[in-house]
């Protein structure tokens, strides 16, 4: 294959990885803009979506797309109710202090990747995707000095990519249009501007934060449950998409949600190509070097405008 | 009898506990007690930062590993014998946590947790970058003709208990020394109240990085110690597991105190012994501890016991 032809093959993979991880990333971004503490366990939540999809699925009978779309409803729901849950009964009784809510959701991480070792065991399982036709990208070349279409061999994606990518899309449409256009949003962007005067003006700042931790953890489950049909279910498949939300959201500017999109798209983005081209350990020795040094030279710029001591 | 007295009293006693149990053990619990005292090391270097500076970090399996591949690597493929090895592994510790804590203290609390983790995880793959020479994960056995020591042979059991027993009596007494003097008050203050501390006119940062670069070498002379006695040295040691170990140890035992670290990881080490023979999902039983623990006893076994029975206690 041509180099053309690769790079789109490349880019096509990247923009799957990318969108994928855009909606872990804003779940992962929303818990720290709204409630200013790390959810270490995030990557977690993710692992159990994909899980919890492939339950669903394989208890469905009948045509796969009817599995695959109990579970698109059926996982990010649970995980988000077991989010709030935990929320509640755990991070609560922390007082959302940063230091100690890191430590509780280690734990958390701990508690969640074993109990689906031993229930869900250590294999890797598939989900059926509900359509994947092949598609085949055409491609441009001049030959006889004119421009001629040809199919080059392998260079081709399915349609289930594609409806991921734009599954994907509609979410982050709704994630932002929720935040800025509804009551509920209203609420939210009040909690996070001062919890205390939001208090004192009668919102219930507790549910608030059970609700946003629930809906983050949410998100990252549905990006896991579109995935899940590419990319099997596994009880450890949750610690690259914590690392690179990580990245993302800090390279992004925390809790700014516009930012975390356009970061997830780069780093998705060049991921799926570097790694296509590239060996992916080099690649992942720079980008975690690049976000301590962000970190370290310009933290202000990327926690938000705003230092909790 | 002063405090001074009875404290010194304590920790040597333990010391001479140790050393009885060498011949009172049976084979089993011997082998799993010179473990636990070489990771115990570890986690007292951990807490000097966490413990006694009052910085969390998330990233100490660098430190850790940096010991084990700077004594590991000179061995395998310079040829060093275990003393020099030994020290290049604690020389690298030094100069990876002099780094690291010159460029991650510019960050402070959630910041400075994340960027050790990022740190961390970037040593982590380098190592398995170079697998050519690490073997990565599958990592490589150090042979017991490059384990004696002095003429002393260090795979056999009775030798190797009382080298880890050495060490562990080094860092402990170390420590122990520390926080009773200048720099190691100094630090408690900071942990305290780190503008009061500055006010005062001390110089904040370069004590912190003191902390950081004793914390990063004491975990690294664990890390090469480590390898050294049970002849082993693979990635999974430098994976981020590696890192909330210790973290959970000195939590469990209590952090900022000197006996802590001891006790958390001697529980912790029997917790998942015990449980590892029930199940495989053993780290289940550190996520339960890790919360619990946060939500019922952020000061710990030694903690709770120097609040309600010993006020005394270091």
């Amino acid at each position: 294959m041509d180099f053309g032809p690769y790079l789109i093959l490349a880019s096509l993979e990247g923009a799957v990885a990318a969108s994928v991880l855009a909606l872990t990333a804003v779940g992962l971004s929303l818990v720290f803009g709204v409630m200013r503490v790390v959810n270490v366990a995030h990557g977690e939540f993710f692992m159990l979506g994909a899980v919890l999809a492939w339950f669903v699925a394989s208890s469905i009978g009948g045509h796969p797309a009817l599995g695959f779309v109990a579970a698109l409803l059926v996982a990010p729901v649970l995980v988000g109710g077991l989010a709030a849950a935990v929320d509640m009964t755990v991070l609560k009784r922390v007082a959302y202090d940063p230091e100690r809510t890191i430590v509780a959701t280690i734990g958390i991480l701990y508690i969640i990747q074993q109990v689906t070792l031993m229930t869900y065991g250590p294999d890797a399982r598939p989900v059926t995707p509900p359509f994947n036709t092949r598609l085949a990208i055409p491609w441009f070349e001049f030959a006889d000095g004119r421009v001629q279409m040809y199919w080059p061999w392998g260079l081709s994606t399915t349609s289930y990519k594609l409806f991921v990518i734009a599954a994907a899309a509609i979410m982050l449409l709704a994630v932002w249009l929720m935040m800025t256009r509804s009551k509920i949003g209203l609420v939210m962007r009040a909690t996070q501007l001062d919890s205390e005067m939001a208090q004192a003006f009668g919102i219930p700042v507790e549910r608030v934060y059970a609700m946003v931790f629930g809906i983050g953890c949410g998100l990252a489950a549905l990006g896991a449950v579109l995935i899940v049909p590419i990319q099997q279910a596994h009880y450890l498949m949750g610690t690259d998409p914590l690392l690179l939300s990580f990245i993302v959201v800090i390279i992004g500017g925390l809790g700014s949600l516009p930012g975390t999109v356009i970061a997830a798209l780069l780093i998705g983005m060049s991921d799926g190509i570097i790694s296509v081209f590239y060996t992916p350990t080099l690649a992942k020795i720079l980008s975690t070097l690049l976000v301590a040094f962000v970190l370290v030279f310009r933290p202000q710029g990327l926690f938000g405008t705003r230092e909790r001591e | 009898m002063s405090d001074l007295r009875k404290t010194l009293g304590l920790h040597v006693g333990l010391l001479l506990v140790l050393l009885a149990l060498n011949w009172l053990l049976p084979a089993y619990h011997h082998g799993n007690l010179a473990r636990i005292m070489v990771l115990a090391s570890y986690a007292i270097g951990y807490n000097v930062l966490f413990g006694y500076t009052g910085l969390l970090s998330l990233g100490h399996a660098m430190f850790f590993a940096a010991g084990m591949y700077g004594m590991g690597l000179t061995v395998r493929h310079l040829g060093w014998s275990p003393a020099p090895a030994v020290l290049a592994g604690v020389g690298a510790g030094l100069v990876l946590s002099l780094v690291v804590g010159f460029l991650a203290l510019r960050t402070t609390g959630v910041a400075f947790m994340i960027v050790t983790l990022m740190f961390a995880q970037a040593v982590f793959l380098t190592v398995l970058y170079f697998g050519e020479y690490t073997r990565g994960d599958e990592g490589f056995v150090i042979q017991q003709v490059d384990r004696i020591l002095l003429g002393i042979d260090l795979t056999d059991p009775n030798n190797r208990y009382l080298a880890a027993l050495l060490v562990f009596a080094i860092c402990l007494l170390a420590t122990f020394w520390l926080v009773r003097h200048r720099f190691g008050k100094t630090i408690i203050a900071i942990r305290e109240n780190e503008d009061r501390t500055r006010m005062l006119g001390y110089d904040v940062f370069r004590h912190k990085l003191g902390a950081v670069v004793i914390s990063g070498s004491i975990s690294a002379l664990a890390g090469a110690t480590y390898g050294l006695l049970f002849g082993y040295a693979g990635a999974t040691f430098a994976s981020v597991q590696y890192s909330i170990f210790p973290l959970l140890w000195v939590l469990l035992g209590g952090a900022g105190t000197i006996l802590g670290p001891f006790v958390g990881t001697l529980f912790m080490f029997y917790l998942i012994d015990l449980s590892s023979e029930i199940t495989t999902a053993y780290m289940l039983i550190a996520g339960v501890t890790l919360v619990l623990l946060t939500l019922f006893a952020p000061q710990g076994l030694m903690g709770e016991v120097r609040a309600r029975l010993f006020r005394w206690l270091p």
